[in-house]
């Protein structure tokens, strides 16, 4: 095995996501009170935008990174949520949160259809597939101008109530942020458990996992559909954040960009993911105030990436600190 | 009836712009295991530089000689001194691809601008000829030509040389290759500038059908990723018929559901893939 892949093996997941629950939550607190008290609204609208990112990231680091699925079409379950839910609240005029739940349902059983496909494949194969898939559903919104209206999309969506309305920035992020930390508790949990552990075998090698008796092909299954949950609970808030679903929720330019979060941050750490999706929107808007080229500045920092922390910033991170204290010894 | 004639006619040149593109793409898949997701961004490279060329010399040949020459030796570049390093970890090299599939994007909207180009057809292939009784333009007849002459080449190529030889072994058995003493980074290097060379030559040959614009590289690279699918990765008998179907069932399907154009792209191929997974010609 060579170097990376063993210290991706040994140390993926534990060493920096041990600062608990706790510390993670008391932050998470302080940030959102600083800033519904301090910034505007555009900025709050960016936290926001980090903290929705954040989950939908999680979400797909749940397959790349503890399954070891290279999926390239999470957008499909992001934008299926959420076209399902502005189309169940537009057209069939029902309340935001059943909405919101049969879109979520909508999430789950197109990961189970979409997997019973794409399951019967692995590495780039599974990668094309999902990429293609999504790719179907895309092209169907594009195309089925009548509902979906198309290019234009579906704009006018309310953001829900909630005992009191939630249209204001600061309101809004308060509840994203409290979405956000009961989404990032439950992954949190779930790759910590026995069916956490058991996906992470299956990364490691899958042969083994099968002659120990454990269901592969379930196991896979069973977390595409907790991601796609994850991907569709981040589609609707984007929905909510906008008041707008169009195309681009489902495009392969989502998908690749949520994957380069979870990369950038470190695959198979959902700290990472959060990381990479605050890097993110970072990099989007600071680049894009300063030049017109920030697509360029983009590329770079991911080519950079690639070649000089490949395992990710925050692995990248880790082996400094190790190799610090190996010195001073 | 000319219906039919016209757009198998014009499916099949579609196809073979199709096969040009993929065949790099599953090459160097088969060889490294490396999926390129800037194999679009060479396409849109190639031909963006073949419309340079040719405005400024006039020549279609010295467009298509340049911009193949260019992309090669950036592919080269990019295998040599990135991918290299990256050697068999997929999500690292999928993170590296992206960045220069913007990063290329960019570049081009920079120095080509925002709107589309059609590259120019060479004088000798304008105008239109004769086909059982249609008229048809004849540069998409060349295409189909040039196509079909691609393929066999690349059949001879890879059957019948040693250089062939020695990228089938690769396929096969890396290890061995390297253990019985030859270059096999040197091969990994010329076949990633030989199929960054096979996009750029997608590019030229269709541009003058598709034209050049900003995003063009998503869209060619989209339906290349779907050949490769269906025929099979690393296989170039799978890039052929892969393109055939995606080319044909892309025109028909535009001529009889106009507003569903890519969705009659991508079922046939989730057909496929649900009765073979690996493609029609892939190796399991």
């Amino acid at each position: 095995m060579d170097p990376i892949r063993m210290a991706r093996a040994s140390g993926r997941g534990e060493g920096l996501l041990r600062p608990m629950p706790v510390a993670g939550g008391a932050i998470l607190v302080m940030v959102v009170l600083a800033v519904v008290a301090f910034l505007p609204a555009y900025q709050t609208e960016l936290v926001t935008q980090m903290l929705i990112y954040a989950i939908f990231a999680m979400s797909l680091d749940l397959l790349v990174g503890y399954t070891g699925l290279p999926s390239l079409g999470h957008s499909a379950y992001f934008g299926l949520a959420a076209y399902a839910t502005a189309l169940l609240a537009l057209k069939l005029a029902l309340p935001f949160w059943l909405a919101a739940a049969l879109g979520l349902a909508c999430a789950v059983i197109g990961a189970f259809l979409f997997n019973l496909l794409a399951l019967r494949t692995a590495r780039a194969y599974y990668l094309m597939i999902t990429l293609a898939l999504s790719q179907v559903l895309w092209s169907l919104v594009v195309s089925w101008t009548d509902v979906t209206g198309g290019d234009n999309g579906l704009p006018g969506i309310a953001r829900p109530v909630l005992g009191i309305r939630l249209d204001g920035a600061g309101v809004w992020l308060v509840f994203v942020a409290l979405v956000f930390a009961v989404s990032t508790l439950v992954m949190w949990t779930l790759v910590r458990s026995p069916f956490g552990y058991a996906l992470r075998g299956i990364r490691e090698n899958e042969e083994r996992m099968k002659a120990l008796g454990y269901n592969v092909w379930r196991y896979k299954l069973l977390v595409s559909m907790v991601a796609a949950f994850f991907a569709g609970v981040a589609g609707i808030l984007f929905l909510s954040l906008n008041s707008f679903v169009g195309p681009q929720a489902l495009s392969i330019a989502l998908s690749a960009q949520v994957l380069l979060m979870v990369l950038v941050g470190a695959a198979g750490t959902l700290f990472g993911s959060i990381f990479g999706a605050v890097a993110f929107v970072l990099l989007q808007n600071v680049v894009s105030s300063w030049t017109e080229r920030w697509l360029f500045v983009v590329g770079a920092v991911y080519v950079l990436f690639a070649l000089f922390a490949p395992a990710g910033a925050l692995v990248w991170v880790r082996e400094r600190l190790r190799s610090s204290r190996g010195r001073s010894r | 009836m000319s219906f039919w004639i016209v757009n198998t006619l014009n499916g099949l040149s579609l196809a073979m712009v199709l096969f040009v593109l993929s065949a790099g793409l599953t090459l160097v898949f088969g060889l490294m295991q490396i999926i390129n997701m800037a194999h679009g961004s060479f396409y849109l490279l190639g031909g963006y530089i073949a419309l340079s060329v040719i405005q400024a010399s006039g020549s279609f040949l010295a467009g298509l000689v340049t911009a193949c020459v260019a992309v090669m030796l950036l592919g080269a570049g990019i295998q040599r001194l990135m991918l290299q390093r990256l050697h068999k970890q997929e999500l690292p090299q999928s993170l590296l691809t992206l960045g220069l599939l913007f990063i290329i994007a960019d570049v081009a909207f920079w120095l080509w601008g925002g709107n589309a180009q059609l590259v120019p057809k060479p004088a000798v292939l304008e105008g239109a000829m004769t086909i059982l009784g249609v008229g048809y333009p004849v540069y998409r007849v060349a295409i189909i030509g040039m196509g079909l002459f691609v393929a066999v080449l690349l059949w001879l190529l890879l059957e019948r040389t040693r250089v062939g030889a020695l990228v089938r072994a690769g396929m096969d058995d890396e290890e061995m290759v390297r253990a019985m003493g030859i270059n096999i980074p040197l091969i990994f290097t010329g076949m990633f500038a030989f199929g960054a060379g096979l996009a750029a030559l997608g590019g030229v040959l269709g541009g003058p059908l598709l034209g050049m614009f900003p995003g063009a590289d998503f869209e060619v690279a989209l339906l290349a990723f779907v050949v490769v699918t269906v025929g099979g990765l690393g296989s170039v008998r799978g890039a052929f018929l892969g393109s055939l179907l995606v080319g044909l069932v892309d025109n028909f399907g535009a001529a009889w559901f106009p507003q569903f154009s890519l969705f009659t792209v991508i079922v046939p191929m989730v057909i496929v893939l649900a009765i073979r997974p690996t493609g029609l010609a892939g190796r399991a």
